[in-house]
């Protein structure tokens, strides 16, 4: 415990105080990294703890992005925008939710596939409202208290710190009792149910908290980036969000951190094997899941458990002989 | 003699043709460790989910302290304090096996919205480690339940069962797979609660599915035997065992 705090108070120095001596392009990158980090953080709550599985997180995403980018077309302030965004998300993913109360597994995934393809087909045929296939441009960035967020090294720290706030959030969500009712719907829902666990309840809720960090991700995504079209939440980058969580450790709450830099940052180190780099990809990703089919942050746990094994037929026959001798 | 505790009037239950509970009436006294006894087949898990709500009966009633329950959800009898366990494992497998027991009664205690944020143990820590000692589970309390070995996990299954004070606890086989030197134990331990060592309770009650003959022979107040979704024989463990019609159609030999 205490060597993890250690490493995340290393990791928020490095987050604090290498971004001003970063080119545009990593300072962009590492925003753009943090604003799936946010994304991924919803996801996981929805895939890796509530077990939910869902493909259609994009369509989360390009709706905060696009509610964010309307409002400002409009003439309003990235302050309605951000919070419209969030709300909405909340409100459409409960509304995803509904499916998953009948169906599960590889039935979900197709039904929450379906759910993006509709939201992305909307974004690009609706001209009127989403601007089609051209998108809407000249997103403006906001300023905060009077400082202006405009510069890409403010408004990193701005991303960061959102990016905290909502971390800090989903950490005192899943430590409550609501992290075990989670978990418990995950693990076992007949259980859970049986021990007077609301499943529908919670379902409904991991949607709904996941989208709205997706929709939170998408606000600050379409003022980052400062352009928006259908492109960015298609399926494909669904897909994508689901593979960060799942290559990063689902359940795991640092999971997103690191599956998110496998999928936002890994590609752009890949760059040197120019044709090659989504192959080499690809075949990463394929090995990691043969090899780690619980992600990156499962590895101290496998040690743990090789220990473990060791330990577990001693403590077998200790207990059986424990409790044999109580009768 | 006071009130029953549960009160299940001819309970039906068929799957197309197939009649797997054909009028199934019974009493459970507050207090009573009532067993359910009869062949494979013979109905006594489609009545046990049933009363539970886990699927819905064709015909008859279900009362509970005197209130009709037929046809409630678990979530529902949950909350109206009706325990039960599986007759296979059904631990969470990756909380630890305190969070197990947390996780099994915390929903009786406020609300959702009160349980957002709330302290982890939903205050509900002494009670775990009450129940945790009891089922003298505590060198194994701070690992994942799909951890331990089966014996160890069917203890966890059966404690957080008893989490939530619930009035009467529907247990099948609790004795299924597990070895014979626990088999004890678990008697001993279900013999505890009932005599009330902290369950809260004035008395435990429960309803035990088991094929241990001597288990249940030991164990239970009286005991239902149920053929073909039909009840053969209630009675003592003696007139059980006394019984002829009984001996010919499953004691047997």
């Amino acid at each position: 415990m205490k060597k993890n705090l250690i490493a995340a108070a290393l990791g928020l120095a490095l987050l604090i105080a290498a971004p001003p001596f970063m080119k545009s392009y990593g300072l962009y990158l590492i925003s753009y990294w943090l604003i799936f980090v946010i994304a991924n953080m919803g996801l996981n709550l929805t895939i890796g703890y509530a077990g939910q599985k869902s493909l259609g997180h994009a369509a989360f995403f390009g709706i905060g992005a696009y509610t964010v980018a309307i409002v400002m077309k409009a003439g309003f302030s990235f302050w309605l925008g951000l919070p419209l965004a969030v709300v909405g998300c909340f409100v459409v993913g409960i509304g995803l939710g509904f499916p998953a109360l009948r169906v599960q597994t590889i039935y979900l995934a197709f039904a929450t596939l379906g759910f993006n393809t509709a939201v992305w087909l909307v974004m690009r045929n609706e001209e009127w409202l989403t601007g089609g296939t051209f998108g809407i441009n000249n997103i403006a960035r906001p300023s905060l208290f009077g400082f202006s967020l405009e510069k890409n090294l403010a408004y990193y720290y701005f991303i960061l710190g959102t990016t905290l706030v909502l971390g800090e959030l989903l950490w005192k969500l899943l430590s409550s009792p609501w992290g075990k009712a989670f978990t418990a719907l995950r693990d076992n829902p007949i259980r859970a149910e049986s021990l007077g666990v609301n499943i529908q309840a919670y379902t409904l809720l991991s949607f709904a908290i996941g989208a709205a960090y997706a929709g939170a991700a998408g606000a600050l995504f379409a003022s980052l980036v400062q352009f928006i079209e259908p492109a960015p939440f298609a399926v494909g980058s669904s897909i994508m969000m689901y593979l960060m969580v799942v290559v990063g450790g689902p359940g795991y709450f640092f999971g997103p951190l690191l599956g998110s830099a496998v999928g936002v940052l890994l590609p752009e180190w890949l760059r040197f094997a120019q044709g090659w780099y989504l192959f080499v990809f690809g075949s990463a990703v394929v090995l990691l899941m043969l090899w780690l089919p619980d992600g990156l942050l499962s590895i101290p746990d496998r040690i743990k458990a090789k220990r473990l094994a060791r330990e577990a037929s001693a403590a077998r026959a200790a207990s059986a002989a424990a409790i044999g001798a109580e009768t | 003699m006071s009130a029953p505790l549960l009160k299940v009037t001819d309970l039906k239950k068929s799957y197309g043709a197939v009649v797997a509970v054909a009028g199934v009436s019974f009493e459970v006294m507050p207090g009573e460790i009532f067993g359910v006894i009869g062949p494979n087949g013979s109905g006594k898990t489609t009545m046990f989910n049933s009363v539970l709500g886990q699927i819905r009966p064709n015909a008859g009633k279900v009362e509970l302290k005197g209130q009709d329950i037929t046809g409630l959800s678990p979530l529902q009898l949950s909350h109206r304090g009706v325990g039960r366990t599986f007759q296979t494992l059904q631990v969470f497998g990756k909380m630890s096996v305190r969070d197990n027991l947390l996780v099994a009664a915390q929903e009786h205690h406020g609300n959702m919205g009160s349980r957002m944020f709330a302290p982890s143990d939903s205050g509900l820590g002494a009670k775990a480690d009450a129940l945790i000692a009891q089922f003298r589970i505590g060198h194994v309390a701070h690992k994942k339940a799909g951890e331990l070995s089966y014996g160890q996990q069917k203890l966890v299954d059966i404690a957080m069962a008893f989490m939530s004070d619930p009035d009467l606890v529907l247990l099948d086989e609790p004795c299924a797979g597990v070895n014979p030197s626990l088999v004890g134990g678990i008697s001993t331990l279900l013999k505890e609660l009932n005599r009330d060592h902290g369950i809260g309770k004035e008395r435990g009650s429960f309803i035990v599915i088991e094929h241990n003959m001597d288990f249940v022979m030991d164990l239970c107040h009286r005991i239902m035997v149920m053929v073909e979704g039909t009840v053969l024989a209630i009675g003592t463990p003696a007139e059980i065992r006394g019984n002829k019609q009984v001996l010919d159609a499953y004691l047997g030999n």
